[in-house]
């Protein structure tokens, strides 16, 4: 594994990359990357009587993706992480925008109150908005008190509250990307488009959303990909109407135990999360959609 | 908040805005803490202020189980991730090998996938070699992801640094080994500190992973959480919840201000 040439008096150090690269690696391997594999194995091969994989090796499980059962869960899943992606950009972008215009120490302000939520427990987030959702919840009884309804609104367990959960997850994910490469946009190019000419539209079409595109890019994968993937949003506001991929997998892993068929549920989540990132690193051009991962949250 | 003041002054309407997506963001929060203080078993109106559910939290035996089982994995998942991931962060900033930005993208890969896939393929591998699903089980799953992390920050800050620095160390005579332990390692502390901190954090607030990989009778806080709000709502789920709210937000702090006494690149 060492390639050191001999030059730089780091050498030593760099010499004892197996020590120091090696376990974690190893760790990766196997505890991601062979899993990962396994899955792959197990979504090829039969459900044996128990449920479990057995030979011969078949792509029954991904035919069965496609009945109509599981499909129609298969779309809302994507339709639901698209409209929360979509919502998360248009709302994101006025608020990234609202964030680069304001002075030094309320924008420190500001920024911290949009990391804050990120960092708190995804659990309690979706539990909150059960408090305020439910029949006998906050906002049913704060309007029922106002008499604005006469009786409660069935807000809880429907696409509606998954998609309220899910973009009040990830809003910041999309937020904090995009105010980073809107931080980047130099003022003197608007003055300049100004000065040829251009109004309003012009300079946000021609100037400002060139230039955060490649936050656009990096918060649509960060709130996309978990979107698409999420267990607990769907399970807790969701119900029966709500449910998404995720908990099809866990319904098929811990309930039926249908461990092939579960397997190539997530391997289809496994190609969409890949093929967004590819797409993405294609979209910016430079194929270096890694750096603002997650690590944008990141304090 | 102020935020009029400044360069440019701020619009009626960006105000307005602002604030609403700010609200939007807390309000659910805040007004979960608020009833977790309210005295009255159905959350309805606010009925009086009372300590009972936290008395509730802190005196049930099934969470106190829970706590403990949460601070085993935790912690020593936390000290394996961190010592395994400054080892991958200093080794990965030194060394010159080939394929090693792909190795290092790859690690990137526990941070992007979805949680739910990273369950299911750890759930496959633990039931192929029949590695008995419990704490330790968790505590396996949860280095896998924690390591990414605290290699990132540990990277970073080492490339803030010029490594001239490590080589006046050499210059000066000290083996490999002195020079990493005199000069990387306290040049990458707070990077260290501060990914071991969100490691654990991630670790804590963990339900996904823990939830396929704890297996029957080992359950952590978030398990504990989601199955008291599965089987229907009680005013001690409010303050369990606060409470690993308030544990987030202090942990998640403290990392912050680590990374920023550190000096170094200023990543926000």
């Amino acid at each position: 594994m060492k390639e050191g040439k001999g030059e730089g008096r780091t050498e030593g150090i760099r010499g004892l990359a197996l020590w120091t690269v090696g376990p974690a690696t190893a760790v990766l391997v196997v505890l991601f990357l062979l899993p990962l594999a396994i899955v792959g194995g197990y979504a090829l091969s039969s459900a044996g009587s128990q449920g479990e994989p057995a030979l011969p090796a078949t792509f029954a499980n991904f035919v069965r993706s496609f009945d109509p059962l599981y499909l129609g869960i298969l779309v809302r899943s994507v339709r639901l992480a698209f409209i929360c992606t979509l919502i998360c950009l248009v709302v994101g972008f006025p608020l990234a925008w609202i964030l680069r215009g304001m002075g030094t120490p309320a924008r420190h302000l500001a920024l911290l109150a949009f990391i804050l939520p990120s960092w708190t427990n995804l659990l309690v987030k979706n539990y909150a908005w059960i408090v305020l959702l439910r029949q006998e919840g906050v906002v049913n009884s704060a309007l029922l008190r106002l008499g604005v309804i006469g009786e409660p609104l069935p807000l809880l367990f429907n696409e509606g509250a998954v998609l309220v959960g899910l973009v009040h997850t990830f809003l910041p994910f999309m937020v904090l990307p995009l105010y980073s490469s809107l931080e980047k946009l130099d003022p003197a190019l608007l003055d300049a488009a100004r000065d040829l000419g251009a109004g309003r539209w012009a300079r946000l079409r021609k100037v400002v959303l060139p230039q955060c595109a490649p936050g656009a890019v990096a918060g649509a994968i960060l709130v996309f990909i978990p979107t698409l993937g999420s267990f607990v949003t769907p399970d807790l506001l969701g119900g029966a109407r709500g449910m998404m991929v995720g908990n099809l997998i866990q319904n098929q892993m811990l309930v039926a135990r249908d461990w092939p068929f579960g397997s190539a549920l997530s391997i289809w989540l496994i190609a969409a999360s890949l093929g967004m990132i590819l797409l993405a690193g294609r979209l910016t051009g430079r194929g270096d959609t890694s750096r603002p991962g997650r690590a944008s949250w990141l304090p | 908040m102020a935020p009029l003041s400044g360069p440019r002054r701020m619009g009626m309407g960006s105000a307005v805005f602002f604030g609403s997506g700010l609200a939007f963001l807390y309000l659910p929060v805040v007004v979960l803490a608020a009833y977790s203080f309210n005295d009255s078993r159905f959350a309805l109106a606010w009925e009086g202020f009372t300590l009972d559910w936290y008395r509730g939290v802190f005196t049930s035996r099934e969470i106190g189980r829970a706590a403990w089982n949460t601070l085993i994995v935790s912690s020593a998942s936390t000290i394996a991730s961190v010592i395994l991931g400054t080892a991958l962060g200093v080794g990965l900033h030194f060394s010159r090998f080939r394929g090693r930005e792909l190795l290092w993208k790859s690690f990137y890969l526990p941070i992007l996938v979805p949680d739910i896939t990273q369950a299911v393929a750890l759930l496959s591998i633990f039931a192929l070699v029949a590695f008995p699903l419990g704490l330790t089980s968790i505590i396996l799953a949860h280095i896998s992801f924690q390591i990414s992390f605290v290699a990132l920050l540990v990277r970073a800050r080492l490339d803030a640094f010029p490594g001239s620095v490590v080589e006046a160390a050499r210059d000066l005579g000290a083996p490999p080994l002195v020079a990493i332990r005199k000069v990387v390692l306290p040049l990458a502390a707070p990077g260290i500190v501060a990914g071991a901190l969100i490691a654990f954090t991630l670790s804590v607030d963990d339900f996904l992973i823990a939830y396929f990989t704890a297996g029957p009778g080992a359950s952590t806080l978030p398990i504990r959480i989601y199955s008291m709000i599965r089987r229907g709502v009680t005013p001690e789920v409010n303050a369990l919840a606060t409470l690993l709210l308030a544990f987030s937000l202090l942990t998640m702090t403290a990392a912050m201000l680590f990374l920023r006494k550190g000096g170094g690149k200023d990543r926000a």
